[in-house]
């Protein structure tokens, strides 16, 4: 079947089976390969993108849920010229991170919490960020990543 | 995950036609498409009722909320009104899952399903609300008929759920930390029939009310008098996140926190 949707601000059509996954389009048909499958039961939230400026598990999504809508992944936070997504900058200067795996989905899941929350304090940012896991268990860092991301992402 | 057929109609009738087909609805999906992977369901072709746009929003009809059973979670939490004469019920919605979970989620998925641990059905209960299909309304009394069992016949379809307003109400959760459904959810509500207090993840059965907190609270609405009532936990489930005593004991303190949440 035909879905066509907006990924990172471009139009897209893709030729798919009812069957796929919304993560299985992004990283197989569409090459983005910066989500990530975790646990695949939409628990460990690695696969977390946007779509109309909402967070979701795209693992526990159909592609052909998404048909009109727009959804940005991790490569579309970053600007043209490489510069890092404010929230991004902050995971990388704050070390929100140890082995990575869960991190994009951690970033785009702090982007929508500080888009609707940006006066989150901290137990807001930690109850806001239960549906992503990291099995580093780096919370520290990544509940600091995200305060001061939010700071920038205010400036 | 297996192959299967997928519509997506854009009016009621052409939903209603596909289900009488044969066709599985999908709502939010977040329980359905678990599932699915797991092989714990299996339809052929599903039915995307998220483009249905009468299924869609809230609005208020007289003295109660009507809400359009493809309302998402995240949706019910953020609304104006419901958040102005149901603020249990938004706070409720804040609550199920995660925020990724509330945003694809919906009222009518999660009250059609009837998970023994989700939210919602405490509030339907609570609340005395009616649940419209696309063959009658039904009480919420008639409507829930135990653990994943309601009323609903092959083919129908819950359009919306109307909750009388309260005059007060609060919801309070014990998560089961991992899946964050309820390890016990009670809803205290007082309406103009009288304290209506429902229990969920309690019970295998589901949600039920507690005759006794009711009794209690109608005639005294206070944390003391909610801490009098002795708790049964001969009928309540025990399973490796509690006991069926530790999950009596929780009934009666949520119960207490929710009175006293209320300023009683």
């Amino acid at each position: 079947m035909r879905v066509q949707f907006e990924v990172n601000g471009k139009s897209v059509s893709i030729d798919t089976a009812p069957n796929t996954l919304l993560v299985q389009a992004l990283r197989g048909e569409l090459q983005l390969t910066g989500t990530h499958v975790g646990c695949d039961t939409a628990q460990c939230g690695a696969c977390t993108v946007l779509v109309n400026g909402r967070s979701i598990k795209s693992c526990n999504v159909l592609a052909a849920q998404v048909e009109g809508s727009k959804i940005t992944t991790i490569e579309g936070l970053a600007a043209a010229d490489g510069t890092l997504h404010p929230m991004q900058a902050a995971f990388k200067e704050c070390h929100g991170l140890q082995c990575g795996f869960c991190t994009s989905g951690m970033v785009m899941s702090a982007v929508d919490l500080c888009q609707r929350h940006p006066n989150a304090d901290e137990a807001q940012i930690r109850e806001q960020l239960e549906g992503n896991l990291c099995r580093c268990t780096g919370y520290q860092n990544i509940v600091l990543a995200v305060q001061q991301g939010a700071a920038a992402m205010k400036a | 995950m297996y192959t299967f057929t997928y519509e997506r109609p854009t009016s009621l009738s052409d939903a209603q036609r596909l289900i009488d087909a044969g066709g599985q609805a999908l709502a939010g999906g977040q329980t359905l498409l678990a599932s699915m992977k797991q092989r714990l369901a299996n339809p052929e072709q599903l039915v995307d009722l998220s483009h249905v746009a009468d299924l869609q929003g809230v609005c208020q009809e007289g003295s109660s909320l009507v809400i359009g059973a493809m309302t998402r979670h995240a949706d019910v939490a953020a609304n104006a009104l419901v958040r102005q004469h149901i603020p249990a019920l938004a706070e409720l919605a804040g609550q199920i899952g995660d925020k990724q979970i509330r945003a694809m989620g919906t009222l009518g998925g999660s009250v059609a399903n009837y998970d023994p641990a989700a939210c919602y059905p405490s509030a339907v209960l609570a609340l005395d609300a009616t649940v419209h299909t696309t063959k009658r309304k039904l009480a919420a009394a008639d409507f829930f008929q135990g653990m994943y069992t309601t009323a609903l016949e092959a083919g129908e379809l819950i359009t919306a759920i109307s909750f009388p307003i309260p005059a007060k109400a609060a919801y309070l959760k014990f998560k089961q930390p991992a899946s964050r459904f309820a390890l016990v959810g009670v809803f205290v509500a007082k309406t103009a029939g009288g304290v209506r207090v429902a229990v969920t993840g309690a019970a295998s059965s589901g949600v039920f009310r507690h005759a006794g907190l009711e009794a209690a609270l109608s005639q005294n609405f206070t944390a003391a008098s909610a801490a009098a009532v002795r708790i049964d936990a001969s009928d309540l489930n025990t399973d490796l996140h509690a006991s069926a005593e530790y999950r009596a004991h929780l009934i009666g303190v949520l119960t207490q926190r929710a009175v006293q949440h209320l300023g009683a």
